[in-house]
């Protein structure tokens, strides 16, 4: 196959584009202030971080660098005989990614886990105390798990169903590496003790800030791929990934409302305090899980389940309600969070009301998904990567009953601070957002590879049952520890007294908390053995004959 | 049929289907957060919230740094088995100085919105450094380095301002003497406790039970965790008066 710029003349002359340009001059100023800031800084953690970011910068000069003396004169061509020449390179970095900080946020998990049930193994570490590690797991498992496989998943979906070449040169590698640098100062972070200790927001204010200028990118180039688009529509998924971007953008910044205390400080105080800051916390925290790992995961379903089922999305009209329904009533949600707390009446009430009501648009893309299948339900027999697609819909329909049960003041007075809540995240987390991402790696990797197929499907296989088994192993044991505790707390008794002191309660936690470890511990198998077939999908020299999936989707009617 | 066909125009423009989306999205948040901070009712009038001692807001930097909002809530619920075990229900302007709020989301330990005055100084002291001597089924980390840490208050003042910034009402004078205070309140006879309890009403100023002259990290959280919810008289508290 030739192509016009592989054949490029040797004499035409080569020069930087603008991008390369200033990319390389920001770099290298960047370098210098973080160099700057790491000899003023308060304390040797920041110092610390400042190095870090000053290496990523260097890294990134001589990246660009490097790239210009190897490329042609030319820049890549938008099509290729007549087919558009896809961009595949930072997804590929981005996938892998995802599963390196998966098997790394899963492991977190467990030890934390299993420092519940044996403290000693917190061993008198202040870097592995379970109060450091425990957003690294949140953090590692949400944000940079899930947030590279929303990263790849986006850049390719939007890609296929735009029939374009992603939009920009160096900045989608910018998103991607960027991304990631913003994982590492957030993650070594919180075993250095820099946190602004608001759950699930913890990086402090310079990750803070240099995510907002990842993100911004990563909205302009979904945009702009959006807008040179061949189809005269955008596909259900990028209305969810779009959904998705910008509301995380405006709640990250919201919610991450800070002054630093100096430049050479990483310490900062956020601007809200008190009942406002709980009640803007919960509007971030409950749309975090409403728009990273539900708006985002479903556009993966909606790309992912019908091109492997092939079949199209069952309903059209069902999607256009259910996404506007979806994002107009997460966002009510938060207050759920905060019942018979110092939040006034009116704003729990609220949070109630829209939970319950949340249940029906949730139910609607639960069955857009499942009913998707129609007609072809038998590839769930011979298809496990299928399979797992489908359970993460049912898990998914499950985990969106039982929110909104718990959204109900009287159920969440029992249910609130204790492992309930633990188990109803965890049914979401490693059932719906896990199970569609292990779904989506197995499809992405052979697609962006150029490979025939998995190295194993009887590995995924094995992935599915060992992981669903730890899923069950996982909920069950909150359930149980939950709903104990709760009872036990506001048991009576025949003379009017409290009939357990705490300390009772946490130590009949003890058996249940070593359950649950085993369950996340057959999870972490799961994602193990994930790990080592997509690694010999990739290294497995049988190349496609076709590079798969030609065919552009079509909105369902 | 038509109405569908309208749907059109945010699947053709993607510019409309953003500002759609930022409209949609904005509506449940502007309702829920603009009136808490502007509705008088949204936290109650009480006497004895005061903000916090330079020692104190070291502590709770502490206490955030170390994760412990992660295990320990600090807001008591308005349910008859909390506040037969924790206390008065906690109110919102008890935490109403505190950047951020640590209210908390999971109790793997006791709540410890009014752990204040509960333990004594010796019992933290110990607990902190080894919570299974005091708990013996406690499942807490060991934090020892918390003893053995200096407590390293030099930007201290730099913190208060930015609070300043925020709305806290620090005065000038008690930022300037911030690095006083500190020694000031970590000792039983520091010439500065008089100065101190006037910048900070019914500040317990006191020596933590460290090594005598060396104030660290331990001290600074005994400090924190001494004073909260110890600031409201509930006996004079008028629940009426704030009705929500």
């Amino acid at each position: 196959m030739t192509t016009s710029h592989s054949a490029a003349s040797p004499h035409q002359a080569k020069t930087m584009t603008l991008g390369e340009m200033s990319l390389l001059i920001l770099s290298v100023f960047a370098m210098l202030g973080a160099l700057v800031i790491a000899a003023k800084a308060y304390t040797p953690e920041y110092a610390f971080h400042a190095y870090v970011f000053a290496a990523a910068s260097l890294a990134s000069a001589l990246a660009i660098a490097n790239r210009y003396y190897d490329r042609p004169a030319e820049m890549p061509a938008q099509m290729i005989d007549g087919k558009p020449n896809y961009n595949y390179g930072p997804i590929k970095i981005a996938t892998i990614m995802a599963v390196f900080w998966g098997i790394v946020g899963m492991t977190a998990g467990l030890l934390i886990a299993l420092q519940l049930a044996y403290p000693a193994l917190n061993f008198d570490l202040q870097w592995i105390s379970f109060g450091r590690l425990r957003p690294l797991h949140t953090s590692g498992v949400i944000f940079a798990f899930g947030g590279n496989v929303l990263l790849a998943t986006s850049f390719y979906v939007v890609q296929r169903t735009c029939r374009a070449r992603l939009a920009g040169d160096l900045a989608p590698w910018f998103v991607i590496l960027g991304y990631n640098l913003f994982i590492v100062l957030a993650g070594t972070g919180y075993l250095l003790g820099i946190t602004q200790g608001k759950e699930y927001a913890e990086p402090e204010w310079y990750a803070d800030l240099w995510l907002t200028i990842v993100w911004v990118v990563y909205l302009l180039i979904f945009l702009a791929t959006v807008m040179k688009r061949k189809e005269p529509h955008i596909y259900v998924a990028n209305w969810f990934y779009l959904a998705f971007i910008v509301t995380i953008a405006v709640l990250h910044l919201g919610n991450n409302a800070a002054i630093p205390v100096s430049l050479f400080s990483s310490k900062s105080y956020i601007v809200w305090s008190g009942v406002q800051d709980a009640m803007i916390q919960w509007w971030y925290g409950h749309n975090a899980v409403g728009f990273f790992l539900t708006a985002g995961f479903l556009a993966i379903m909606y790309y992912f389940v019908p091109k492997r089922a092939e079949r199209p999305v069952y309903s059209y009209r069902l999607s256009i309600i259910h996404f506007w329904a979806l994002i107009f009533m997460y966002i009510w949600a938060g207050p759920h969070h905060l019942h018979y707390t110092a939040l006034p009446d009116w704003a729990q009430t609220m949070g109630m009301v829209f939970s319950i009501m949340l249940w029906m648009p949730s139910w609607g893309g639960m069955i857009n998904g499942l009913m998707t299948l129609s007609g072809a339900w038998d590839k769930l027999r011979t298809d496990p990567v299928l399979r797992m697609l489908v359970v993460s819909i049912a898990f998914y329909g499950m985990s969106t009953f039982e929110g909104p049960l718990m959204s109900i003041k009287v159920v969440n007075s029992l249910s609130h601070y204790t492992d309930w809540t633990i188990g109803h995240v965890h049914s979401g987390a490693l059932g719906w957002v896990g199970y569609v991402s292990f779904g989506a790696l197995y499809c992405l990797v052979p697609w962006i590879w150029n490979r025939k197929g998995l190295y194993s499907l009887r590995l995924v296989d094995w992935h599915f049952w060992v992981s669903t088994i730890g899923i069950v192993l996982y909920i069950t044991s909150m359930w149980v520890a939950g709903i104990l505790q709760g009872l036990m707390w506001r048991a009576y008794t025949s003379l009017g007294f409290l009939e357990y002191s705490f300390i009772e309660t946490v130590e009949r936690m003890h058996p249940f908390y070593i359950i649950r470890a085993l369950g996340g511990a057959l999870y972490l198998a799961g994602t193990l053995i994930m790990a080592w077939n997509l690694y010999k999908t990739i290294v497995s020299p049988e190349t496609a004959q076709e590079p798969m999936g030609q065919a552009a989707l079509v909105p369902a009617e | 049929m038509s109405l569908w066909n309208k749907h059109a125009i945010f699947e053709k423009n993607s510019l409309i289907l953003l500002i759609g989306v930022l409209i949609v999205i904005s509506i449940g948040g502007l309702v829920e957060v603009l009136p808490l901070f502007y509705m008088k009712s949204t936290i109650e009038e009480v006497e004895g919230v005061r903000p916090y001692t330079p020692l104190e807001l070291a502590g709770r930097d502490i206490y955030v740094r170390e994760g412990c909002y992660l295990c320990h809530s600090q807001m008591i619920r308005a349910l008859r088995d909390e506040v037969e075990r924790y206390g008065h229900y906690s109110l919102a302007a008890e935490s109403m100085y505190d950047h951020p709020f640590q209210w908390g989301s999971k109790r793997n330990g006791p709540d410890l919105a009014r752990v204040g005055n509960k333990y004594s100084d010796d019992w933290h002291r110990q607990h902190l450094n080894n919570p299974r001597s005091v708990v013996p089924a406690s499942i807490m980390p060991s934090y020892p380095w918390l003893a053995q840490n200096e407590l390293d208050v030099k930007h201290i003042a730099d913190n208060m301002r930015t609070l300043q910034i925020e709305g806290t009402p620090y005065t000038q004078d008690m930022i300037d003497n911030a690095q006083a205070d500190v020694r000031a309140q970590a000792s039983d006879d520091d010439a500065g406790q008089a100065a101190l309890a006037k910048r900070y009403p019914k500040v317990v100023a006191r020596h933590f039970g460290g090594q005598i002259g060396k104030v660290t990290e331990a001290d600074a959280v005994i400090a924190y965790l001494q004073m909260l919810g110890a600031g409201v008289d509930f006996k004079i508290y008028d629940e009426k008066a704030n009705i929500r």
